[in-house]
């Protein structure tokens, strides 16, 4: 049932999904089906697959850590420059992902701002799977951060100033008011930012490198695997592609659908 | 408001990098030189798109300038990535008249497909070699050293030609390295190299040339040895197969010859 659309925009939104779904369609048709199962069952493939799902599941806690506190200060406080720390905040969404490695580089290497003090206290981030993990939360912080204030703004404070009167504490409102409130907002934001920790390449290969279990992540692993092997590469993309979308339908809801 | 200023400034962007590019496109033209003419009389225009290996970059830019001076009406469209995604794209049909490979199996890949006219030639060698930050902070002399415990060694994985050539020095010198990261490219390894990220790379001899003072070359005696070996090739079914044929041979005669040995590739 569509109610009040003109039709004519369903003729366009077709189009729009076709380009987004073809592309997939075309890839599917690539796969070398007879030797899909050896091809990601591999050592490599496995490793990377591994790699993946444990520095994005580790991403996405940090983005809600530090993703939660950061939505409620720009939604729910005020404070000088607010709209330009908001711009910066956002900003690696729409950076390219190598720029976002290379911002990273210069803070957290060896030889970056933040690098040799790191060294001093023995912590080795350079090629390391923190780096990678640093790398994802870069890029994904901004999807949390945007979802949960979203979703703070459209709830209101109302309900918070009810609870403030009625003699709750700061703490217990946000546990009781105002998380159970912005409980949406925060798991599809936390399942964007996931999808997005797991495809993260560019600030990856720039800053992290590129080592089988360590380093090398499944998007990686698919870049490598191009050089030599296409079939194997198209099929690790298909891994990929399923895990991104199990993720989403299984949990990413938009706001205002029930 | 803030559409329009964006706007204005990605002009203006626009605008500055097409005066680069032709800044870029008048160096070296003042060189002209009758070698590599192709004796074409006619005054239209032709465009020859070359695809070469990452590593000769900055070699086949200045090649491509002389070919065109020498020939005029001849444009030379360049794409450089790493040789093994060249044969991808060619494979997947990409307009590529003529392709130079860093080493001989990845040419080998399109041979087989008989994507290639003729045999490739060998227009070029270039060689292994130790780099180090400018500073050296790990006290690296020898192909030994990159073993060493707490070396951070950086290098192509075997997928790529400088990775085969990596594994195949690691054997020829009997050492065994346990790298931090086996990148894509070459190009990768150097910045890993130049930002002081890692300790020390395993590159061609030709991109610690290029790098400068950024990093420090420590020659490796059984690199060498076996040298990787550069092929040039016309694609098959080119458009522009004679005049592919006469930029391939421009590359292997003394003007190719003198501008890839400044740049510290060995003769063919």
């Amino acid at each position: 049932m569509t109610l009040g659309v003109p039709r004519w925009t369903l003729a366009v939104a077709a189009v729009g999904a076709l380009f987004i779904v073809l592309p997939i369609v075309g890839m599917t048709l690539r796969v070398e089906w007879s030797q899909f199962g050896a091809l990601v069952t591999s050592e490599a493939s496995v490793a990377a697959l591994l790699l993946s799902l444990r520095t994005a599941a580790m991403s996405t806690v940090l983005c809600l850590l530090f993703g939660v506190p950061m939505a409620l200060a720009l939604a729910r406080s005020r404070f000088p420059g607010q709209r330009l720390v908001r711009a910066v905040v956002l900003l690696p969404l729409v950076l390219p992902p190598v720029v976002g490695g290379i911002a990273l580089l210069s803070t957290f290497g060896r030889r970056g701002l933040l690098g040799e003090t790191f060294e001093v206290l023995g912590i080795q981030i350079a090629f390391s799977t923190t780096a990678v993990v640093l790398a994802q939360t870069f890029v994904a912080l901004p999807f949390l951060v945007l979802s949960v204030e979203a979703t703070l703004r459209a709830s209101g404070a109302r309900f918070e100033a009810v609870a403030a009167t009625l003699g709750a504490t700061p703490g217990t409102v946000l546990r009781r008011v105002t998380l159970p409130l912005v409980l949406p907002g925060l798991i599809s934001g936390a399942v964007l930012a996931f999808a997005r920790a797991l495809g993260e390449f560019g600030a990856t290969l720039t800053f992290a490198g590129s080592l089988q279990g360590v380093t090398r992540t499944l998007p990686l692993e698919i870049y490598l695997q191009r050089e030599t092997d296409a079939d194997a590469a198209v099929a690790l993309a298909l891994v990929l592609v399923a895990v991104a979308l199990i993720v989403m339908v299984a949990t990413h809801r938009p706001r205002g659908l029930s | 408001m803030t559409w329009f200023r964006t706007g204005r400034v990605a002009l203006g962007l626009a605008a500055a990098s097409v005066v680069l590019a032709g800044c870029a496109g008048t160096a070296g033209a003042s060189d002209r030189s009758p070698e590599g003419s192709t004796g074409h009389t006619e005054t239209q225009t032709e465009t020859l798109t070359v695809f070469a290996a990452a590593s000769l970059t900055e070699t086949f830019t200045e090649l491509a300038d002389r070919f065109e001076a020498a020939n005029p009406g001849v444009t030379v469209a360049l794409s450089f990535a790493g040789s093994a995604d060249l044969v991808t794209q060619i494979r997947e049909g990409a307009p590529a008249d003529v392709f130079a490979a860093a080493d001989l199996a990845t040419m080998a890949k399109l041979s087989r497909d008989r994507l290639v006219d003729g045999d490739p030639t060998v227009f070029a060698t270039n060689t292994l070699m130790i780099a180090v930050p400018a500073d050296n902070p790990a006290d690296i002399a020898s192909f030994a050293d990159l073993a060493a415990p707490g070396v951070d060694v950086v290098v192509c994985a075997p997928a790529v030609p400088c990775g085969a050539a990596r594994l195949a020095l690691e054997a020829a010198a009997g050492v065994r390295l346990a790298p931090v990261s086996e990148e894509n490219a070459v190009t990768d390894v150097l910045g890993k190299v130049t930002s002081g990220q890692a300790d020390a790379g395993l590159v061609y001899v030709t991109d610690v040339a290029a790098a400068g003072d950024a990093v420090l070359g420590i020659p490796v005696a059984e690199a060498e040895q076996a040298p990787n070996e550069y092929p040039i090739a016309v694609v098959a079914g080119s458009e522009h197969a004679r005049l592919g044929a006469s930029f391939a041979r421009f590359v292997t005669g003394a003007t190719g010859q003198g501008v890839l040995g400044a740049a510290g590739f060995g003769a063919r």
